[in-house]
């Protein structure tokens, strides 16, 4: 049942026969921890007519491409979905199977744990591979998945493992783990050597299996909103006071090129659209430069976005949790520091010609 | 058909959002005592769904939770706002259980009622994990329907909108099925007095994991594939800090600084 030589496998979502970035994401992750292990990396791809992305994932670092290709899995079902899952992970017997905590990624894979009576373990925000003892058996187990996540409403960061019943499975955060860097995978992004994945096909074990939901249609959202991939970010929360208000924080985040988002309170009041929100019901972001105005700081907050590489926090509370995760702290009112941030921007910018 | 057999599951939590000073130990742990117990707010939105079946196509409301026998007043605002009947699933053997074992003793509370629908909130605040939803209805092999955001029903099947994160979906699922609901679906609405006189000191019928025929083994810690291997507090990360005077001249040193390691610019 333990098969300590299976795969790390990543579930290599994908929506009208594209990948998104989370697949890119957790193929980052999936070659340091088999790199760690000694096996292969495994892409799991399900669709139909996808095979021509299997080349993609090789470039995202997939050593193999499990390819389940049928007109059944055309659009994600949840039936459908677990049923192919659950058969190939009985036939291949990965050790790992990770998923992204989207939409689908949280539809699928509690149900096809809960198949499988195996562990799985929500929205991590780190996976390392670790020793685990039973403090109550005394039993030890070597190379187990430690599944890093906040719980409690990000109070807590909570190490789970799942030593016994194999495969051990997980969800992971968006915009959490790294993609490799072009030119470090298998191919496009490849080490060069010319070596090319494979692609295994498998097959749905569809027949005779009554899938009871049926998709009418599908309306996809356009969003302007890419709070992931935005360098900066400026961030407004209950401090700005007003829906109109809020303009400052669109009026600084336009100066500099950047998104802008808010927090939960934010959005609550309705500031700013849900799609905004950043913390750990919204978006985890970790931009260049974020900028927070107004935002006290909850742990909730703080766990989407404390890892972005500099923060300033604006705020008028000198000992608002903010300014506990900024490099730059400026306490004072946001209605004055900000324009003055908007007019030195334009100045600046000038300068340089 | 006579109306819908609708069942709730939902959960009492320690309120999450209210976390203070004396919530976390000094080992990080929580202190589960200093935190107000709540009905989960998504949990809330699940029975609103049902009432609103019931109430626009007949039919009955059944709310399940397992818990301490302290989580009966939950129970007790649901049947407040209108629900029919209200089940506590308490027991010893279910201490310990994670989200595998936990949907395991709850499915079996619910094959118990042979509902046509059954609604569980998207997730619980405090551990966020939003599996038991999708783990009920994978073992009671129903359809299930995530993220709901509007239903309606046509005979035997449910018309359901669907957060999809990229987009909406409509879809159509076959009855029986399980439904998990977000805040988009709207508020639970408020308790109505004569309910809340009739209620007030009701005691819901409980249930062991052997009445609901459960296998030892997979209920509580035996059930659980998961263990906690270590607990954090969240320790914010010092690093460097740097206070910026509030000035215009402090604002445009900082700018000019972003400016010059190329952050900005």
């Amino acid at each position: 049942m333990k098969n300590t030589q299976g795969e790390v496998w990543v579930f290599a979502e994908q929506e009208d026969g594209k990948l998104s970035e989370v697949p890119f994401e957790l193929l980052g992750k999936a070659r340091e921890l088999a790199g760690r292990l000694g096996v292969k990396v495994g892409a799991v791809l399900m669709g139909s007519g996808v095979e021509g992305l299997a080349a993609e994932l090789f470039a995202g670092g997939a050593d193999t491409v499990h390819l389940i290709d049928d007109p059944e899995l055309k659009v994600f079902r949840n039936k459908a979905y677990r049923h192919a899952m659950v058969e190939l992970v009985k036939e291949e017997n990965p050790q790992i199977v990770i998923f992204g905590a989207t939409h689908m990624g949280r539809d699928l894979a509690p149900a096809v744990a809960s198949a499988l009576r195996c562990g799985l373990t929500a929205d991590c925000t780190d996976l390392q591979i670790g020793d685990y003892e039973d403090k109550k058996t005394g039993e030890k187990f070597e190379n187990v998945l430690h599944q890093i996540r906040p719980a409690f409403g990000g109070n807590i960061i909570a190490t789970i493992v799942n030593a016994r019943n194999w495969p051990q499975m997980a969800t992971v955060r968006e915009g959490v783990m790294k993609p490799l860097e072009r030119g470090t995978g298998n191919g496009e992004r490849g080490t060069g050597n010319g070596e090319r994945g494979t692609v295994v096909r498998h097959s749905a074990h569809l027949e005779g299996v009554e899938i009871p939901t049926e998709v009418v249609e599908i309306v996809r959202r356009v969003s302007s909103v890419n709070l992931k991939g935005s360098r900066i970010i400026v961030v407004g929360g209950a401090g700005v006071g007003s829906k109109e208000n809020f303009k400052l924080i669109r009026d600084l985040a336009a100066a500099l090129g950047g998104a802008f988002g808010g927090s939960r309170a934010a959005v609550d009041l309705g500031y700013c659209e849900h799609e905004r929100q950043i913390g750990q019901t919204g978006v985890t972001v970790r931009p260049a430069l974020m900028i927070s105005c107004g935002v006290s700081g909850a742990v909730q907050h703080l766990a989407g976005m404390k890892d972005s590489a500099k923060i300033i926090a604006i705020n008028t509370d000198r000992d608002a949790p903010i300014f506990q995760v900024a490099h730059y702290g400026i306490v004072g009112d946001l209605n004055a520091v900000i324009p003055a941030m908007i007019k030195a921007i334009k100045n600046k910018g000038q300068d340089n010609g | 058909m006579n109306g819908y057999n609708c069942v709730v599951c939902i959960k009492q939590v320690p309120d999450t959002n209210k976390v203070t000073g004396d919530a976390m130990k000094a080992d990080g742990t929580i202190n589960r005592a200093a935190l107000p117990a709540v009905f989960n707010p998504e949990d809330k939105c699940a029975l609103e769904a049902a009432l609103q079946v019931k109430e626009t196509y007949g039919g009955t409301v059944t709310v399940i939770t397992m818990g301490l026998p302290a989580a009966a007043a939950i129970l007790r605002e649901a049947l407040m706002c209108g629900a029919d009947r209200a089940v506590l699933v308490t027991d010893r053997k279910a201490a310990g259980s994670d989200t595998l074992a936990t949907s395991y003793i709850l499915s079996q509370a619910v094959k118990k009622f042979s509902p046509d629908l059954v609604f569980c909130g998207r997730q619980a605040i405090d551990g966020d994990t939003a599996q038991v939803g999708p783990q009920i209805g994978e073992k009671l092999d129903c359809a299930v329907v995530t993220y709901l955001e509007k239903l309606e029903l046509d005979g035997s099947v449910a018309v359901a909108t669907r957060d999809i994160g990229t987009g909406v979906e409509t879809c159509r699922a076959k009855l029986p099925a399980l439904f998990t609901v977000t805040e988009k679906f709207g508020e639970l609405r408020p308790y109505q007095m004569r309910l809340v006189m009739k209620h007030k000191n009701a005691e819901p019928e409980t249930l062991s994991c052997d009445d609901i025929g459960c296998e030892a083994e997979r209920c509580g810690f035996a059930g659980s594939p998961t263990s906690v291997n270590k607990i954090q507090s969240v320790v914010l990360a010092g690093g460097e800090f740097k206070e910026i005077p509030a000035t215009d001249e402090g604002v445009s040193g900082l700018v000019g600084e972003l400016i010059k390691d190329h952050t900005i610019g």
